[in-house]
């Protein structure tokens, strides 16, 4: 056992498509606190593993643990069993989730996609939730923008909705898949931004699916090289984009660069 | 036991003459609502004002009243203008124009859908009015028509059953004058329901048919 | 002059009729379509059976026949409704199996992303749908309701087949007491064009309130 408690861990975990294999047992450990960036190939399973944490992809194989607790399963005499709707409920408390394409509702404005949720799921009375949602538009740049709808930002503003969004229901793992890829390249940053005081605050765990390799580098404590479904090589980012073990990671990082993106 | 099969087992036939009536009202009255579409369709996109106006306010009001009472008013007030017609013609007429009303609005959807670039296209191989409609608008707005056009000649048919209101001999008429003559209603009105949806059915399946082989023509063509 | 406002009364009484019917028929026809929409977007085959027979029953055959059934075949098993009560069971549920189509389409139609979402935020099931699917949904379904209420009130003139003194009933009980076929009959197709742009007018307005924030731009935001 290390010293810190994990907040998430993968053991053996499977993932198959029909015949396909998405993940092969993966193992994973990440301790509280830590942030991660999942890099490697379209296809290679990275956003898996978060789809996974967040209970949007069931597994076949293997366990996964979220602060010390099995996601997937249940305690069961001496064994697990299969998990039911309310475990997974009372587990996804722990963690929340940004998408590539925002999934901001778009019949609420921007205040009622930061305020409501609370509410609804935690019973946070409204006042409580309207302030702390004006105080997360105010961190990600949008206080004047409670009034709006979605379909009246652009993609940047969109996606920092959608962090102030899962920010409101405080979780203590955080998921980010692709934040910036849907984004116009000259909107990149402002969200980047958002995610850097977020992770210099610390105490949140961050797992990040991300293209951004000079970002990964700035703000991960640690970086994951994932291709075909498997852990290819791990270690701090200034080793994996310097001094990389393994082949496939250095051609990866190689098609990288070709292909116009910073590395350092 | 309440439902008697020999009652039953002997009024088919007269029923079964009546689904003949049925299906050549369903014929022609399709036939006329496809041309009163189109001759609406066209006037909507008439360069007179006038015209489209009123062909619009037409169809307009036609599919914002009862079939009944249209059926009522082509059987009714004609007459008095000294134009008797046979029920069945009154029938197929007050179908033809009712589905006829929709009819203008599929082929206007179907129209619209092809992309204004076709009609650049057209004009910039220097194709004539009537080629370009012909060659390449027509082609294309067609095929995606079929399947609400096949509905709402299967919706028609079900409505035709009002026919049996100015006595047209047709299935729901045969039913009902079975069960006055009988006082029995539940085995005649239970075959002509059951006869509707049978052949409701297997036109809906067959549309489907049409509508996926047309969809992969169009998809490998 | 008094024997004209005797007629003029006719004509409001039954309009009156007609409106009750429609309002109570789209209140069975809301449930209906509600109901069986939902259902029909389980995954459970056993839930969707029931709620898929019902609507299939009900759209494969035409309303007309349904509300004869209803009032002349159901009472040789046991069940006699008054014209009334059949008028709107009947209207209401055929009306509201083709609601069905519009509320299953429009809830399977909100995307993926939005349903991930409310998952992420740790929604319940109840919630998910409550919050975020339904209020969606809603927008969508609003225009074809429209027409589906138009429809219903079109559908109402055939309760005066089994006695309503609707608006029709009342109005061919007029054309036969003064003789002015054209009269009574125009009046009230002038009546139901107006009833329907009524109902048009008002979903339009509706509409526009209830997609608020949708209009301006992508489903996807």
């Amino acid at each position: 056992m290390s010293d810190r408690q994990l907040a998430v861990e993968f053991r053996g975990v499977s993932k198959l498509y029909g015949a396909l294999a998405v993940l092969k047992e993966l193992s994973l450990s990440v301790p509280q606190g830590e942030k991660i960036a999942l890099i490697g190939p379209s296809g290679s399973g990275k956003t898996t593993v978060l789809r996974i944490l967040m209970t949007l992809e069931t597994i076949q194989a293997g366990t996964v643990w979220v602060k010390g607790e099995p996601l997937w399963h249940m305690p069961k005499g001496d064994g697990l069993a299969p998990a039911s709707e309310p475990h997974l409920h009372a587990m996804r408390r722990h963690i929340g989730m940004v998408f590539q394409h925002f999934n901001l509702f778009p019949h609420m404005t921007v205040q009622e996609n930061v305020a409501r949720p609370p509410q609804i799921v935690l019973g946070v009375t409204r006042g409580e939730a309207e302030q702390r949602a004006q105080d997360l538009l105010r961190l990600v740049g949008l206080a004047q923008k409670g009034a709006s709808y979605p379909a009246q930002l652009s993609g940047g503003q969109k996606q920092r909705v959608a962090i102030a969004r899962a920010l409101a229901m405080q979780p203590a793992i955080m998921l980010f898949d692709e934040p910036t890829s849907a984004l116009d390249p000259e909107l990149v940053e402002e969200v980047l931004a958002v995610l850097r005081d977020i992770a210099i605050e610390g105490k949140t765990t961050m797992l990040l699916v991300t293209h951004e390799m000079s970002f990964a580098r700035e703000i991960s404590d640690r970086i994951l090289f994932l291709d075909g479904g498997a852990i290819v090589e791990e270690g701090p980012p200034d080793q994996i984009f310097s001094d990389p073990k393994e082949e496939r990671t250095r051609l990866f990082l190689k098609k990288i660069i070709a292909a116009g993106h910073r590395i350092d | 036991m309440i439902w008697d099969w020999d009652f039953a087992l002997r009024i088919i036939p007269d029923i079964l003459r009546g689904l003949g009536t049925t299906v050549i009202a369903t014929f022609f009255g399709s036939l006329l609502a496809l041309a009163v579409g189109l001759v609406i369709a066209l006037a909507n996109r008439s360069d007179v004002t006038a015209v489209r106006r009123s062909s619009r306010g037409f169809a307009e009001f036609i599919r914002r009243t009862p079939l009944l009472v249209q059926l009522y008013f082509i059987y009714f007030v004609l007459p008095q203008a000294g134009i008797v017609l046979p029920p069945l013609l009154c029938g197929v007429i007050a179908l033809g124009l009712h589905t006829g009303a929709y009819l203008s609005e599929v082929y206007r959807a179907g129209i619209d859908g092809v992309p204004r670039g076709q009609w650049e296209a057209a004009r910039a191989l220097n194709y004539q009015q009537g080629q370009t409609w012909l060659k390449i608008i027509l082609p294309q707005a067609i095929p995606p028509m079929i399947p609400a056009i096949g509905n709402y000649i299967i919706l028609m048919f079900k409505d035709s059953a009002l026919l049996s209101i100015i006595a047209v001999p047709e299935l729901m008429s045969m039913s009902r004058n079975i069960g006055n003559d009988s006082y029995r209603y539940l085995e005649p009105l239970t075959i002509a329901a059951i006869l509707y949806l049978l052949l409701s059915g297997i036109a809906v399946l067959l549309l489907r048919i049409i509508e996926s082989r047309s969809g992969m023509a169009r998809l490998t063509g | 002059m008094s024997q004209f406002s005797d007629y003029a009364w006719m004509i409001l009484d039954g309009t009156w009729v007609t409106v009750k019917i429609t309002v109570v028929a789209s209140v069975v026809a809301v449930i209906v379509a509600l109901l069986t929409g939902v259902a029909r977007t389980s995954k459970f085959f056993w839930i969707r059976l029931g709620p898929t027979l019902f609507v299939e029953l009900f759209r494969g055959t035409s309303c007309y026949v349904q509300l004869f059934w209803a009032f002349f075949a159901l009472p040789f098993i046991g069940i006699s409704l008054t014209p009334f009560v059949a008028s709107v069971l009947v209207l209401g549920a055929n009306v509201g199996s083709y609601g069905s189509e519009v509320v299953r389409g429009a809830i399977a139609g909100v995307p993926r992303g939005q349903t991930e979402a409310s998952v992420a935020l740790n929604f319940t099931k109840l919630q998910r749908f409550r919050h975020v699917v339904f209020p969606q949904a809603l927008v969508a379904m609003l225009p074809p309701a429209g027409n589906l209420f138009i429809d219903l009130l079109k559908l109402t003139p055939l309760t005066s087949l089994i006695t309503m003194s609707d608006l029709t009933y009342n109005a061919m009980a007029v054309r036969q007491q003064t003789g002015s076929t054209f009269i009574a009959l125009a009046t009230i197709l002038v009546g139901y064009f107006l009833m329907s742009s009524a109902i048009a007018w008002a979903i339009g307005r509706i509409e526009r309130r209830a997609s608020r924030g949708l209009e301006t731009g992508p489903r996807a935001a």
